[in-house]
C-alpha cells in the first residue's frame, strides 16, 4: 500500500500534480503509444514495407505509414476521451 | 475574373475579416466570456505550426522525394503522446511564473539571467528569420502566379526584380502593419492575446478546408480516385522512379532525425511555445488537443501525395514548380474561384505563422534583448522613467517591423537558393538547439546558467557554421570556397563534413555535431560547480511542479507606496491598480491601500511585471525598489539563518530517512529470526509431546489391562506393574530434563561455581553408576591420571555431565565383552575429560545430530533390536552446561571403533586453585 503511494505521488510529481491527463495511468498510456509511435514510424518496421509490394495499387509504405498514423491518433484520443 | 485587384481586394477582404473576428474575440475577453477558452479552439489555434510550407512545400517534397514529407508531422504527434509529461509541465510553470516566451522561460530557469535570455533571443531571431523569409516567398509568388492568370508562368528570382517592383517587399510591409495592429494594440501583464488566438484558430481552418478541397478535386474531379492517380503514374517510369524512396541506412537515418527534429519543433520554436503554452487558456485544453491537433496534421496530410503525382501528371513537361502544384492545378484546369481559395488558404497559412512568430519574437527582444540592455545604461536615464507603457509598446513595434525587414533580406539573399522544405528544416535545427536546456531543465535540477550559455552557444555556433553559413554561401551571398575546402582550406572543417564525417545529408549532419556539442556543454559546464541559490531555487520551481511555487520569492519587503508606481509605469496606472485590488481581494482585503509591507506583495508585484518586461527584467527593476533601503545585519543574518535553516532542514530529512531504510532493515531481520524461533518453538513443544506419549501410553495401557482383568496372574501382574513404575520413572526423569534444559536456555538455572578437582569428580561419577556397570558386566576403567586438574564450575553439573556420558556408554556397550574406559588430562591452559567404550560406534552423519533435543543416533537403534533407552536430552543439556563453563563437548567416533566423546574446560592456575581452598 505505501509504495503504491509512494509511485503515485512520484508520477504525480513528474506529470505536475496533474488534472489533465487525469490519471497516471493515461499518462503511461500515452507514453506507450509515443514508444509504439516511434517504432511504427522508424527503421526496421518501415523497411518492411518498402520493398515495393503494391496494396491495391498503392505503395505499401505509403499505406502503412498513413494507416498506423491514424490508428495511433484513434488510440491516443481513446486513451484520453474515455474514462479510466 | 482573376486580375490584379481582384486578388489584392481578396487579400485585403480576408484580412480585414481576420481582423473582426480579433476584435471581437478581445472584446468578448474584456467582458470575461473568452471566445477561445475551449480545447477545440486551443486545437486549432496549434495549427499554426502548420505554414506556407506545409500548404505548398509539402507537395514540393513529396515530388522530390516522395513519403520524405511526412516524418515532418509525425514527429509532432509522438510529441503530443508525451504531452502529459513534458507539455502540462511546462504549462503549468509558465503560468505560475508567468512566463510570456520561451526566452522568458529559459533566463528564468537558470536564475533569471539577463545574459541568458538575451541569448536565447538571438538564437531564436537568428534562426527564425529564414523561415519567415519562405512565408514571404510563399505568398509573393502565390500572387505572382495566380494574377498572370490564365497562363502559367513561374515567377522571375526575385533578386533579378528591382526593390520597389518586388511585391515581397509590398507582403513584407502589409505584413508588418498587420501584425503590429493584431499583437501590439494595448500591452497586456499576462502577454496574452485572445483576439490573435481566436484569428489563428480560424485560419486554421481555412488552410486545411482549402487543401482538402484542392485534393477533392484533384482526386475525384480531374482523376477517378486515388488509385486511378496511382496507376497512372507507375504508367510514366519517370514518376514511378520518384515513389520509391530509398531502401538505405542513410535515408532511414535522414527519416529518424526529421521526426526528432520537428517533434522539438513543435514545442520551441517561438510560435509553437506563443500558442501551446503561453496563450493556453486552461491546462486542461491540452488533453483534447492530444488527439486533435495530430488529427489535423493528417488530415492536412491526406491529399500531399495525390496532389503531387496528379502535378507531376499534368506538367510532365516540367517548367512548373513542384512547390506550386497545389495552386498551379486547379489554374491549369481552369478553376478560378478554386485557385483563389487556394490563395487565400496560402496566405492564411503565411499571415498566422507571421502574425504568431513575430509577436512572440518582438516580445522576446522587448524583454530579453532591449529593454535589459537599456536599463543598464544610465545615462538614458530610464530607471527614472514614470510611464514605460508607450516605450515598451514602440520597442515591440520596431521589433516586429526590423524582423520582418531581416525576413525579407534573407529572402532577397537567399531565399531563391533553397526549396521550401530545405529552409524551413535550417529553423527548426536552429531551435532545437533549445532541447536540452529546456527539457533538461524541466526534469534536472543541476543545469547552471553558465552550464546553459556554454550548450547554447557552443549549438548555435555549430549550427551557424554548418547550415547557414552554407545556405548563404549557396546562394553566392558568401563565397562558397570554404564549403568545398574547409575554412583556411583545412578539409577537416569543411562545413557539410566536420571532422570528415560523411555520409549524412546536411540537415542530419549539422543537428549530430551541434546538439552533441550543446548537450556535452551544457551538462559537462553544469557539473563545475552546484547551482547556486537562485539557481536552486528556480529549478525547485520549475522541476518540482507547482507546489514549489509558494517558497518565497523575496525575503525583504516593499510596500504598495513603492510598487505600485513601479508596476504603473510598465502597465499602466489604471491596470496596476486594478491588477493590486484583485491581489488584495485574493488576501481577503478591502482594497489595495490595506496591502502590508510584505514579501507576498514583493512576489505579486514581481511577477506581474514579468508579464510585461520579462522575467529577468522585472526581477532587476523590483530590485531597485526593494533594495534602496540598506539591509541590516540583523536582517543577514536572519536571511542567512533561513537559507541555512532550509539546508539543514533538507539535511535532517535525508538523514531521518536514512535513518527509516536503516531501521526497516534491521527489524526485518528481528521479524525472520523471531519466526525461525516460532518455528523451532513449535517444533519442540510437538517433538516433547510426542516424547510425554508414549511413556504415557504404555502406562496406560498396562493400567487398564490390570483393571480389565482382576483374574490376571501374579507373574504376569507383577511384570506389567514393573513396567509401569519403569515408564514412570522415566517419565519424570524426562519432565526434569526439559525442566532442566528449559532452564539452561532461559539462563535462569543456578550455578554454584567453585574450584573443582577433575580427579576426584570423575571418582565420584563412577561411583555412583558402579553398580550399574557391574550389573551389566561392563567393565569400567578410570585411567591414572594426574592430580590437580583444577577447574572453576559447579561439581554438581559436572557429574551430572559425567553420569549422562557414563549411562551413554554404558547403554551402547556390549554386555560381558563391553568396557567403558575414563580418563583426564590436562594442558597448561585447559582440562580434557573422556568417555570413550567399545560400543558399535556413531556413523559421521549422526554426530553432530545426536546433540539435538530429542535425537538418538539412529544407526545405533538399528542396531539394537530394542528402542534405546533415554529421553535424546542428556547430550543437549550436556553440551550447554560445557559451555557454559567455556568450554567444548564433542565425540569422536567411527562405525566398529572405540566411541570416544570429550570435553574440555578453561585450566584454573594453581594459585587461585589454593586460594579458593
Amino acid at each position: 500500500m505505501i509504495q503504491h503511494g509512494v509511485g503515485l505521488r512520484l508520477i504525480q510529481a513528474l506529470v505536475g500534480g496533474d488534472i489533465v491527463i487525469r490519471s497516471r495511468l493515461k499518462a503511461q498510456r500515452l507514453a506507450f503509444l509515443f514508444l509504439m509511435g516511434c517504432f511504427f514510424f522508424n527503421y526496421p518496421l518501415l523497411s518492411v514495407f518498402n520493398q515495393g509490394v503494391d496494396f491495391f495499387g498503392l505503395p505499401s509504405l505509403y499505406v502503412w505509414l498513413m494507416a498506423s498514423w491514424l490508428a495511433l491518433i484513434v488510440q491516443m484520443a481513446w486513451v484520453v476521451e474515455r474514462g479510466d | 475574373m482573376l486580375q490584379g485587384w481582384v486578388i489584392v481586394l481578396a487579400s485585403f477582404g480576408y484580412l480585414g475579416i481576420l481582423f473582426a473576428i480579433a476584435w471581437y474575440a478581445d472584446r468578448r475577453a474584456d467582458a470575461g466570456r473568452s471566445l477561445i477558452s475551449n480545447p477545440m479552439v486551443y486545437a486549432l489555434s496549434l495549427g499554426v505550426y502548420c505554414t506556407t510550407w506545409t500548404f505548398y512545400g509539402s507537395v514540393g517534397r513529396a515530388v522530390a522525394s516522395g513519403i520524405g514529407y511526412l516524418p515532418i508531422y509525425l514527429g509532432p504527434t509522438l510529441l503530443f503522446a508525451l504531452a502529459g509529461f513534458v507539455l502540462v509541465k511546462m504549462i503549468r510553470v509558465a503560468k505560475a511564473n508567468r512566463i510570456t516566451s520561451i526566452a522568458d522561460f529559459v533566463a528564468s530557469r537558470y536564475g533569471k539571467s539577463q545574459f541568458l535570455g538575451g541569448l536565447v533571443t538571438v538564437i531564436a531571431v537568428v534562426g527564425v528569420v529564414p523561415y519567415i523569409a519562405l512565408q514571404l516567398k510563399a505568398v509573393s509568388n502565390s500572387f505572382a502566379i495566380l494574377s498572370s492568370y490564365p497562363e502559367i508562368i513561374m515567377p522571375t528570382m526575385s533578386g533579378a526584380v528591382p526593390l520597389l517592383q518586388d511585391s515581397a517587399l509590398y507582403v513584407a510591409l502589409i505584413l508588418a502593419a498587420f501584425t503590429i495592429l493584431f499583437g501590439t494594440r494595448h500591452l497586456d501583464a499576462t502577454e496574452r492575446h485572445e483576439g490573435m488566438v481566436a484569428a489563428i484558430a480560424v485560419e486554421s481552418i481555412v488552410k486545411l478546408v482549402a487543401f482538402l478541397a484542392v485534393g477533392v478535386f484533384v482526386v475525384w474531379g480531374v482523376h477517378e480516385g486515388v488509385g486511378d492517380i496511382f496507376t497512372r503514374a507507375y504508367a510514366v517510369p519517370e514518376i514511378s522512379s520518384r515513389l520509391a524512396t530509398a531502401d538505405s541506412p542513410a535515408a532511414y537515418g535522414t527519416w529518424g532525425t526529421l521526426i526528432f527534429l520537428s517533434l522539438f519543433a513543435a514545442l520551441l520554436l517561438p510560435r509553437q511555445f506563443q500558442i501551446a503554452v503561453v496563450e493556453n487558456v486552461d491546462v486542461s485544453h491540452l488533453s483534447r488537443a492530444v488527439w486533435m491537433f495530430p488529427l489535423y496534421l493528417f488530415l492536412i496530410n491526406l491529399f500531399v501525395l495525390p496532389v503531387a503525382l496528379a502535378g507531376l501528371l499534368h506538367f510532365q513537361g516540367g517548367g512548373v514548380d513542384a512547390d506550386t502544384f497545389v495552386l498551379t492545378l486547379p489554374m491549369a484546369h481552369q478553376q478560378e474561384a478554386l485557385a483563389l481559395f487556394v490563395y487565400i488558404g496560402g496566405l492564411s497559412a503565411a499571415t498566422g505563422m507571421v502574425i504568431v512568430e513575430t509577436i512572440a519574437l518582438s516580445t522576446m527582444v522587448c524583454n530579453d534583448l532591449v529593454m535589459p540592455l537599456l536599463l543598464r545604461v544610465p545615462q538614458l536615464g530610464l530607471a527614472e522613467r514614470t510611464d514605460f507603457t508607450g516605450l515598451l509598446l514602440g520597442i515591440r513595434r520596431g521589433a516586429i517591423a526590423i524582423i520582418l525587414g531581416l525576413g525579407y533580406l534573407y529572402f532577397r539573399v537567399a531565399g531563391e537558393a533553397y526549396a521550401l522544405v530545405s529552409i524551413g528544416l535550417i529553423s527548426f535545427a536552429a531551435v532545437a538547439q533549445f532541447a536540452p536546456v529546456v527539457i533538461g531543465g524541466l526534469f534536472w535540477k543541476g543545469g547552471t546558467r553558465d552550464g546553459a550559455l556554454a550548450g547554447l552557444a557552443a549549438g548555435f555556433v555549430l549550427w551557424t557554421y554548418t547550415l547557414l553559413l552554407p545556405s548563404f554561401a549557396k546562394s553566392g551571398w558568401l563565397p562558397d570556397g570554404f564549403i568545398a575546402h574547409g575554412l583556411f582550406g583545412i578539409e577537416l572543417l569543411r562545413p557539410q563534413h566536420l571532422l570528415g564525417l560523411t555520409g549524412l545529408d546536411e540537415i542530419t549532419h549539422s543537428l549530430v555535431w551541434s546538439l552533441l556539442v550543446n548537450l556535452g556543454f551544457y551538462i559537462g559546464v553544469s557539473l563545475q560547480r552546484a547551482p547556486n541559490m537562485r539557481e536552486a531555487r528556480q529549478a525547485t520551481l520549475f522541476v518540482g511542479g507547482t507546489e514549489a511555487a509558494d517558497i518565497p520569492r523575496w525575503r525583504s519587503s516593499a510596500g504598495v507606496a513603492d510598487l505600485l508606481p513601479l508596476a504603473a509605469r510598465f502597465i499602466g496606472l489604471e491596470k496596476a491598480q486594478v491588477a493590486f485590488a484583485s491581489h488584495a481581494r485574493e488576501r481577503g482585503l478591502k482594497g489595495f491601500e490595506e496591502l502590508p509591507a510584505d514579501a507576498r506583495l514583493v512576489n505579486f508585484a514581481e511577477s506581474l511585471l514579468a508579464g510585461a518586461i520579462g522575467s529577468a527584467s522585472s526581477r532587476a527593476m523590483v530590485a531597485s525598489v526593494v533594495t534602496e533601503e540598506p539591509l541590516g545585519i540583523a536582517e543577514v543574518m536572519n536571511i542567512l539563518d533561513e537559507a541555512s535553516q532550509v539546508r539543514s532542514y533538507a539535511r535532517e530529512v535525508e538523514e531521518k530517512s536514512l535513518e527509516l531504510t536503516r531501521a526497516t532493515a534491521e527489524l526485518r531481520e528481528a521479524n525472520a529470526q523471531l519466526r525461525q524461533l516460532d518455528r523451532m518453538k513449535d517444533d519442540f513443544i510437538s517433538t516433547v509431546s510426542h516424547e510425554l506419549r508414549t511413556p504415557l501410553t504404555s502406562i496406560r495401557a498396562f493400567s487398564e489391562m490390570l483393571q480389565e482383568d482382576p483374574k490376571i496372574d501374579l507373574t504376569q501382574r507383577s511384570r506389567f506393574l514393573g513396567i509401569i513404575v519403569n515408564e514412570t520413572v522415566r517419565l519424570s526423569r524426562l519432565i526434569s530434563q526439559i525442566l532442566d534444559l528449559a532452564k539452561l536456555e532461559s539462563g535462569r538455572a543456578e550455578w554454584t561455581v567453585e574450584a573443582v578437582d577433575v580427579g576426584e569428580m570423575l571418582s565420584d561419577a563412577v561411583d555412583s553408576l558402579a553398580v550399574l556397570f557391574e550389573e551389566k558386566h561392563v567393565k569400567l576403567e578410570i585411567e591414572p591420571c594426574e592430580s590437580g586438574l583444577i577447574v572453576l564450575a559447579d561439581c554438581d553439573r559436572l557429574i551430572q555431565v559425567m553420569v549422562n556420558l557414563l549411562s551413554n556408554a554404558l547403554k551402547f556397550a556390549p554386555a560381558d565383552t563391553g568396557y567403558v574406559k575414563v580418563g583426564a588430562g590436562g594442558t597448561a591452559s585447559e582440562v580434557r575429560v573422556y568417555v570413550s567404550d567399545n560400543g558399535p560406534g556413531i556413523p559421521i552423519e549422526d554426530q553432530k545430530l545426536i546433540f539435538d533435543k530429542f535425537q538418538q543416533g539412529a544407526g545405533t537403534s538399528e542396531l539394537l533390536t530394542e528402542k534405546p533407552q533415554g529421553t535424546g536430552l542428556g547430550l543437549p543439556i550436556s553440551r550447554q552446561i560445557i559451555e557454559y563453563f567455556h568450554g567444548r563437548l564433542w565425540v569422536e567416533s567411527a562405525p566398529g571403533s572405540v566411541t570416544r566423546f570429550v570435553f574440555t574446560l578453561p585450566r584454573q592456575a594453581r594459585d587461585n586453585d589454593a586460594n579458593s581452598k
